[in-house]
C-alpha cells in the first residue's frame, strides 16, 4: 500500500497522544504524519503546568516522543485551511493531506472587561505565560485571580509561590463551581484561606484598572469593593479554538468546536476533531481523559479500526494546594429523584457527598473533599451497588469500612507517607493509642485526615480502644459526672486522687471544671477551680488568634435599648476595638488584651450589662424573630419568651455550647430550627423542636412537642437541658447526644415528659437552683481583688502591654497585624496588607 | 543545638504571686516567659506559643502526660514537657526552656538562648 498523507494541527497533550496511537496501530507507516505546532517546544504536560512554579523543570514536563516518519514543525502554525485542494497553509507553505486531524485545542476566556487588556493581566496556558507571570510577579506583593475554578485555584497558588499576596474573584458562589456543591466549597474554601489566598465569591470583576504607571493595579468588583492587584491571572475558563474549521465552512457545535460524531469525524469525511477544540455530537469536553479517548478513536479509524467515544468520564480527582479534591458521575445529584448522604467533619476537615438513586441501591455520583481516599472504590461502583453503606465508606470511623483489609504498602497518611506496615510496627512496638502512634510514625500529624483510620488500625491489632475520656480517668464523661454528683465531690483533686490518676490535662479538666459547675459548686474561677478552666473561662473571654480577647456583653433576645447601643459604642471606640455583630444577635468586641479586661467589663457592667458566656461551653443566646408586637404576621411575643428563656439559662455549662431562638410564626425568620432547642409560635401555643445544630454538620431540629403552654414549654426545656448536662458525652452536641441515644427521640420523650426513669423532679430541683444561684461571673470579678489580680500581661511588668498584639487597619477598624508567623505561614502571609481607609495605624 | 545560659539570674516575683497549677508571663531582659508553679515544680518555657505564633503558652492548662509535666497550648491544645519545651505531638517541635529557681521566696529567672 502506497503511504498517504496525514496532517496533525496541534502538539497538545491529545494531539500528541493522537500520534502516539496511530503510530503503535500503524507499524507500517502506512501514514505519513506532518504535526503543526503553535508553540515553539513540542507537547507537554499541560495538567501539571503549575508544577512550574515548584521547580519542575520544562524537561520533566515533556511529554512528546520522537517518531520515525513523523515530521514536527514546531512555531509553525496552521493559518489555513483549503478543503477542496485537501491544503493546510501554514506561513512557510502548504501541506498536502489525505487525512487532517484537528487537535487546536482551547483558549483562554477572557471576559469583557475594560482594563483587561493592561501591562500585568495575564492568562495559564502556556509555558510561555508561565515564565511571563514569574517574570513580571518580580518585585511585586499583590495579585489577583478572577476565576475560582480548577484552573484559577492553581494559578492563586502559583502567585502564592512566588511571594504574592493572592485573592480569588469568582463569579459563583462557590470555588470550583464545576466540580463541587456548595458544601464541598465551604470546605474548599476553609482550606484555600488558610493557606492566606482571600476569596471574593459570587462577585464579578467589573473593571481592571490601572496604576499611575500604566499598568494593572487593582480589580473592581461588582459588589463596590476594590481589591489591590499588580498582577491578574485571567482564568474564567476555556473556549474551544475552532477558528481554522470555521474559516473553513466546517459546520460547529451550538457552544463552539468543530461538530463531530462520535467516531470523531467531521462533516467533511477528510477531516477529524480530537480533544477540546472536538464537539462530539455538540458537546467539548475539556478535560484531559476524554481528550485521550477522542485521539484513541481517530487512530483506530485511520487504521480501518470501527472505535467510537465511549462518553467521557468526567471524574476528577486532584491534590490542589494540598487538598484532595474529587468529582465523579452526577456530582451533583442532576438525576430526578436522586438522594444525597453527605458527611462533613470539621475536625478532620473532610466532606464527602455521594449521590445515590431513588431507591438509594445504585450509586450515581460523588463529590469528595478534603480526603480523597475512598475515591478509587467509589468511581469503580458508580452505576452499581454500593460496596458498602454510605457512611462506613465516607467516614471510616463510621464503623464499616474496613482499614484492617488493607495490605502493608497502602498509604495511610499521605501527607507524610505512611504505610499501614509502619503504623502496624509502631502498634507492634508499643504505640497504644493515636498519640503515641502521632509521636511515633508521624502520621496524622499534618491534615489530620487519617487519625480515624489510625484507630481502626489499633482496632485491627486488637488494642482495645477504651470509652476513657483520657489516660488519667478510665471512664467516660457521663460516668465521671455520676460519680461527682453522686459521690458529693467539689474539688479536682479529691476526683483524681481517688477516681484518677497523673496530674490531669487539657482535656479531663475543663469537663471537670464542666461539671463542676452544673452541680452548682460556686464561681467558675472559686479556688483550685480556676486552674481547671481553659484559658477562655479562666479570663472569662474568647482567646483570639493574636492571643487578644474578645469581649461579648449578654444582649437577651437580641433586644438592646439605643442607651446600652450608644455604651457598647462607646467602649468600642474608647479602647479601639473591632467592632462586629454576630449570627447570634450580639456585639462582638475584638482586640482586648488580657489587662484591658477588667477595665472594659467595668465600664460594661455598671451600664447594666452582664456576661453573655460567648467564652463558655454554655448557653450562648437565644434569637428572635420581632413577633407579633411588631411583625403582621406574628401570632406569639417571641421576643419576651427569647428573653426570658436567655435570662432563665444564663451561664448554664454544658457538654458543648447552647444555642436557642424562638420564632413568632411559622416563616421562621429567628431560624428556631438550626438549634440545639427551638421554639416556633402557634395560634395556640408553642411548639418545640430539640436537637438542632449549625456548623460543619448543620441539622435541623426535629419536632418534640405541639401547641404547649409558657410552662409547659419551660418545664420541657429545663429537663431537656439538664438531662443533657447529665448524660452527654465530652463535646457532643444535642444532635450526636440524641442520636446516639437508645431509642432516640422517643426514648427521651418517655424520660422528660413521661417521667419513665422517674428522674423528673430531680431534673426540674437541678434547673431550680441552676436559676436562684446565677450570678453574673464578670461582676464578682470585678468585686474581688484576688481575682482581678490574675488580668496582667506580665507579673514582673504589668504596665507593659504585651508586644505581640498590634494592629493594622481595615475598613475603619483595627485588625491583627498579621507579622505572626506561624507554620502555616506564607511569604504572602507576612507581607499582607490591610486596606487602608485614610485611618492612621492603631498602636496600643 | 547549643545554647548560651546567660550568667544572671532575674528576681521575678515572690512566689505567692503565682497560682498553683497556672501560669504567668514573664517579661525576663525583653523575652517573654511562660512561668509555671506545678505540684511538680518551678518551670519556664518561652510564652511564644510555635505552632501559632502567638505569645500565650503561659494561659495554657497544665497536667501530666505519662508522668511528665505538661502545658496544653491554649490556641490548638499541642502538649509541651515544661522540663525540656520538647512539643509531645508534633515531633521534632520545641520552645525553649529556661532555669527558674526560687530564693528567699522569690521566683528568679535564668534565660537560655539558643546559640
Amino acid at each position: 500500500m502506497s503511504g498517504q498523507d496525514l496532517v496533525v494541527i496541534g502538539n497538545g497533550m491529545v494531539g500528541q497522544r493522537f500520534v502516539d496511537a496511530l503510530r503503535a496501530r500503524d507499524p507500517q507507516g502506512r501514514w505519513r504524519v506532518t504535526v503543526l505546532a503553535e508553540e515553539g517546544r513540542p507537547a507537554y504536560d499541560r495538567v501539571r503546568l503549575s508544577a512550574y512554579f515548584d521547580g519542575v523543570s520544562e524537561d520533566e514536563l515533556n511529554v512528546h516522543t520522537p517518531h520515525d516518519g513523523v515530521r514536527l514543525r514546531l512555531g509553525e502554525p496552521a493559518t489555513a485551511i483549503d478543503r477542496a485542494r485537501r491544503v493546510v497553509t501554514t506561513a512557510a507553505g502548504e501541506y498536502a493531506y489525505d487525512a487532517l486531524v484537528l487537535a487546536t485545542g482551547s483558549y483562554p476566556f477572557v471576559p469583557q472587561v475594560p482594563g483587561a487588556e493592561l501591562p500585568g493581566v495575564f492568562v495559564y496556558r502556556t509555558l510561555d505565560d508561565l515564565a511571563a507571570i514569574r517574570t513580571y510577579a518580580q518585585g511585586r506583593r499583590v495579585g489577583a485571580v478572577i476565576g475560582g475554578g480548577l484552573l484559577g485555584l492553581e494559578a492563586a497558588n502559583a502567585l502564592r509561590l512566588l511571594g504574592l499576596s493572592t485573592d480569588v474573584v469568582e463569579f459563583a458562589p462557590r470555588l470550583m463551581p464545576v466540580q463541587v456543591d456548595q458544601a464541598g466549597g465551604a470546605m474548599l474554601r476553609r482550606y484555600v484561606e488558610e493557606l492566606g489566598v482571600r476569596t471574593h465569591l459570587g462577585v464579578a470583576t467589573t473593571a481592571i484598572r490601572a496604576g499611575a504607571d500604566g499598568a494593572v493595579a487593582a480589580l473592581e468588583l461588582s459588589d463596590g469593593r476594590v481589591v489591590d492587584a499588580e498582577l491578574v491571572v485571567v482564568a474564567a475558563g476555556i473556549r474551544p479554538r475552532d477558528e481554522l474549521a470555521r474559516a473553513a465552512g466546517l459546520p460547529l457545535g451550538p457552544r463552539g468546536g468543530v461538530l463531530v460524531d462520535e467516531t470523531c469525524r467531521s462533516a467533511d469525511e477528510h477531516i477529524w476533531a480530537v480533544g477540546e477544540c472536538a464537539a462530539v455530537d455538540g458537546t467539548c469536553h475539556g478535560l484531559v481523559a476524554p481528550g485521550y479517548a477522542t485521539a484513541e478513536v481517530v487512530a483506530d479509524r485511520l487504521v480501518g479500526g470501527a472505535a467510537t467515544f465511549p462518553g467521557a468520564d468526567t471524574a476528577t480527582k486532584l491534590k490542589l494546594l494540598g487538598v484532595d479534591v474529587a468529582s465523579f458521575g452526577d456530582a451533583h445529584g442532576a438525576t430526578e429523584g436522586c438522594l444525597d448522604v453527605t458527611f462533613t467533619d470539621p475536625a478532620t476537615r473532610v466532606y464527602a457527598k455521594l449521590v445515590l438513586s431513588d431507591d438509594a441501591h445504585t450509586l450515581l455520583g460523588g463529590v469528595l473533599v478534603g480526603d480523597a481516599s475512598a475515591y478509587p472504590t467509589l468511581r469503580a461502583s458508580v452505576g452499581g451497588p454500593l460496596p458498602a453503606a454510605p457512611l462506613a465508606l465516607l467516614a471510616p470511623e463510621g464503623g464499616g469500612a474496613d482499614a484492617g483489609a488493607l495490605p502493608a504498602t497502602a498509604q495511610v497518611c499521605s501527607c507524610n507517607a505512611v504505610t499501614r506496615g509502619d503504623v502496624d510496627d509502631a502498634i507492634a512496638g508499643g504505640c497504644a493509642d493515636v498519640p503515641a502512634l502521632k509521636a511515633c510514625t508521624r502520621a496524622g500529624t499534618s491534615c489530620g485526615s487519617c487519625v480515624p483510620m489510625l484507630k481502626q488500625l489499633l482496632d485491627a491489632a486488637g488494642v482495645a480502644q477504651s470509652t476513657a475520656l483520657c489516660e488519667h480517668f478510665d471512664v467516660s464523661r457521663r460516668e465521671l459526672f455520676e460519680i461527682v454528683r453522686v459521690r458529693g465531690i467539689r474539688t479536682f483533686s479529691q476526683l483524681i486522687a481517688e477516681h484518677g490518676r497523673g496530674r490531669g490535662c487539657d482535656i479531663c479538666k475543663p469537663v471537670v471544671a464542666s461539671i463542676l459547675a452544673s452541680l452548682g459548686s460556686g464561681h467558675v474561677l472559686d479556688g483550685e477551680q480556676a486552674s481547671l478552666q481553659d484559658t477562655n473561662d479562666h479570663f472569662l473571654a474568647n482567646l483570639q488568634r493574636d492571643g487578644s480577647y474578645s469581649v461579648v456583653p449578654r444582649i437577651p433576645g437580641g433586644e438592646i435599648t439605643p442607651e446600652k447601643l450608644i455604651v457598647i459604642g462607646e467602649v468600642a471606640r474608647d479602647f479601639q476595638l473591632y467592632t462586629k455583630i454576630t449570627g447570634g444577635q450580639r456585639i462582638d468586641l475584638f482586640g482586648a488584651r488580657v489587662e484591658q479586661l477588667p477595665q472594659i467589663w467595668r465600664r460594661l457592667v455598671d451600664a447594666g450589662f452582664e456576661s453573655g458566656h460567648a467564652y463558655g461551653k454554655a448557653l450562648r443566646t437565644v434569637k428572635s424573630c420581632v413577633g407579633e408586637t411588631w411583625c403582621r404576621y406574628g401570632v406569639q411575643d417571641s421576643v419576651g419568651l427569647a428573653v426570658a428563656l436567655e435570662l432563665r439559662y444564663r451561664g448554664l455549662r454544658a457538654p458543648h455550647k447552647l444555642k436557642s431562638a424562638v420564632s413568632g410564626c411559622a416563616r421562621e425568620c429567628a431560624e428556631a430550627r438550626s438549634k440545639d432547642f427551638g421554639i416556633i409560635a402557634t395560634e395556640t401555643g408553642w411548639n418545640l423542636y430539640v436537637g438542632g445544630n449549625g456548623g460543619f454538620r448543620p441539622r435541623h431540629a426535629d419536632l418534640f412537642a405541639t401547641d404547649l403552654s409558657t410552662e409547659e414549654l419551660v418545664t420541657l426545656i429545663d429537663r431537656f437541658l439538664i438531662y443533657y448536662i447529665r448524660t452527654a458525652d465530652r463535646l457532643q452536641r444535642t444532635a450526636g447526644w440524641i442520636e446516639a441515644m437508645d431509642g432516640g427521640l422517643d426514648h427521651l420523650r418517655a424520660v422528660i415528659v413521661d417521667d419513665s426513669l422517674g428522674l423528673c423532679a430531680d431534673l426540674d430541683a437541678a434547673m431550680a437552683r441552676h436559676v436562684t444561684s446565677y450570678s453574673d461571673e464578670w461582676r464578682d470579678v470585678l468585686d474581688d481583688p484576688e481575682r482581678l489580680r490574675r488580668y496582667t500581661s506580665f507579673v514582673n511588668a504589668p504596665d507593659v502591654p504585651d508586644p505581640s498584639i498590634t494592629f493594622a487597619v481595615e475598613r475603619g477598624q483595627p485588625v491583627p497585624a498579621r507579622a505572626l508567623t506561624t507554620t502555616r505561614s506564607t511569604p504572602a502571609d507576612a507581607r499582607r496588607q490591610p486596606v487602608t481607609l485614610g485611618l492612621p495605624e492603631v498602636r496600643r | 543545638m547549643t545554647h548560651t545560659t546567660t550568667l544572671d539570674w532575674t528576681a521575678v516575683c515572690p512566689l505567692d504571686r503565682l497560682e498553683p497549677n497556672r501560669g504567668v508571663a514573664a517579661l525576663v531582659d525583653g523575652v517573654q516567659v511562660a512561668l509555671f508553679h506545678t505540684v511538680d515544680g518551678l518551670f519556664a518555657i518561652d510564652n511564644r506559643d510555635p505552632v501559632s505564633g502567638a505569645y500565650v503558652l503561659s494561659r495554657g492548662i497544665v497536667g501530666s502526660r505519662g508522668g511528665v509535666p505538661t502545658v496544653a497550648s491554649p490556641l490548638h491544645k499541642q502538649v509541651y514537657d515544661l522540663r525540656n519545651g520538647d512539643c509531645l505531638d508534633l515531633p521534632g517541635m520545641a520552645v525553649a526552656r529556661h532555669d527558674t529557681r526560687c530564693h528567699d521566696g522569690i521566683v528568679e529567672v535564668r534565660l537560655r538562648r539558643e546559640g
